[in-house]
């Protein structure tokens, strides 16, 4: 009896991992049949889906002093792994130093940020505080456009 | 002969495999690039954010639960939780008990996957939770409570209770909604044993939570107030198709805590009491994770991907 229960259990782990092999796999798969510049296209777009009642927000915590270092700070936790370090953008994520989106109103950039790009990628970040999705807004804006992105990278942004 | 060295190197091959796994595990929990999950602090009651994409969050959970009529026990749990998409997070928890003056045991697994069916944010955000579990009569995480699950199911000896294994079906409607800081979330749940003659089982989790400060500081610092998040859950079961409502069910409330390293590392810790006399008086749970950054990257790579 003991050892049916135990091949069970056996046969089951196997199955779930098997399972979990497979999605990891498959998720691999199909992040390289996404990549490309024009997906990273796309990921820009989602700033001009912004509602105009949206993009006219303006930033709460702009011109305050602490508000940049505290995005920063924000940045390097929750976006760096995937927009790079410095915002230049990686294989997972493309750069927020382009004109795109230094052109956008903070409030698109704070729509963005807080509803996501969720079928292009970019998780939703309205698990952050709303002070803390502006902080990181403030520092967004206050990159300079042109700085070098990295345009290896934006090429090979992988959008999952 | 031939037979012989063709098995040998598939187990070669695949226990090389297994320990590039390991590896790549062990590394990635003390060398991932520093991220800080903003974790919530439920351990029962589910919000609607998933996992990152290509990250693995690695979970350890325990839960020391005082038992009338029995031994006391401590029941823990292992999760491994990965962002396939940015709408799909699949999840494998390996779960296991110790009851005092008996045994420790393996009690089985579960495999969950949530889904995000809406692209945005919403008023109430809905995830679709299903979850495959095979685990004995003797699990006793106390991970969700369903139908007509009383504490003294948990009096059962290990030795007769780890002889049952039971196939399940769990379906869960995460519905959340994130307001001035807080968040608020309800999961109703129905529960289906894959024997013809098991009826379906209900319960419910609900949930609220907050950060200590809305703002983050200038400064990287470990006892800063955001990086503490304190709340309250609620859970219980509401029976089955065959007798649904609250007899012979049991309800706890409990005080939830959450402290998220900038290490990238969460503590967790939640004093859980009984609301009813069908309830286990009092359960201590913790749990401590850490989130492997681009986990599905370094994987690709170490199995020969592209680069």
């Amino acid at each position: 009896m003991k050892s049916g229960l135990t091949r069970r259990i056996s046969a089951g782990i196997a199955l779930a991992s098997f399972g979990i092999l497979v999605t990891v796999s498959a998720s691999i798969a199909f992040g390289r049949q996404a990549a490309g510049p024009a997906k990273a296209k796309q990921f820009h777009a989602a700033l001009l889906e912004v509602p105009a009642k949206d993009r006219a927000r303006p930033n709460p915590m702009e011109g305050e002093a602490d508000s940049v270092a505290a995005g920063g700070k924000l940045f390097e936790q929750h976006c760096a792994e995937c927009h790079g370090k410095k915002a230049e953008g990686t294989r997972r994520a493309p750069s927020l130093l382009r004109q795109e989106v230094q052109q956008a109103t903070p409030g698109a950039i704070f729509w963005v940020l807080t509803n996501g790009v969720v079928r292009r990628g970019m998780p939703v970040w309205s698990k952050l505080p709303e002070p803390e999705r502006w902080q990181i807004v403030t520092f967004v804006k206050s990159l300079k456009a042109g700085q070098s992105s990295n345009p290896g990278a934006e090429s090979n942004s992988e959008i999952r | 002969m031939d037979a012989r060295r063709f098995v040998f190197d598939i187990v070669a091959n695949r226990l090389q495999y297994g320990l590039r796994l390991l590896l790549l595990l062990a590394l990635g929990l003390l060398g991932a690039p520093r991220v800080r999950a903003q974790e919530s602090p439920y351990i029962v009651t589910y919000d609607h954010y998933l996992e990152e994409p290509g990250n693995l969050e690695v979970e350890y959970y325990s839960t020391f639960g005082t038992q009338r009529g029995g031994n006391d026990f401590h029941a823990f749990w292992a999760e491994f939780e990965y962002g396939v998409k940015a709408w799909w997070t699949t999840e494998l928890y390996f779960d296991g008990q110790s009851t005092f003056n008996q045994s420790t045991i393996f009690t089985g697994f579960r495999w969950e996957n949530r889904f995000r069916p809406l692209a945005r944010e919403h008023f109430i955000n809905p995830v679709i939770y299903v979850e495959y579990e095979q685990i004995t009569e003797a699990d006793k995480i106390v991970k969700e409570v369903e139908g007509h699950d009383v504490a003294s199911d948990h009096a059962v000896p290990n030795a007769d209770a780890n002889r049952t294994l039971n196939h399940e079906l769990e379906f869960k409607l995460l519905l959340s909604r994130q307001v001035k800081g807080w968040n608020f979330a309800v999961n109703p749940l129905a529960t289906k044993n894959l024997l013809p003659s098991a009826p379906w089982e209900f319960g419910y989790a609900l949930g609220a939570s907050r950060p200590l400060a809305l703002r983050a500081s200038v400064k990287q610092c470990n006892f800063c107030r955001e990086n503490f998040i304190l709340g309250v859950e609620m859970y219980g079961g509401l029976g089955d198709t065959r007798s649904p409502g609250l007899h012979e069910t049991s309800h706890y409330l409990a005080p939830v805590s959450a402290w998220n390293l900038p290490s990238g590392w969460t503590l967790r810790l939640s004093p859980g009491f009984g609301l009813n006399d069908n309830s286990h008086g009092f359960l201590l749970r913790w749990g401590v994770s850490r989130e492997i950054s681009g986990f599905g990257e370094m994987l690709g790579r170490m199995f020969g991907g592209r680069r």
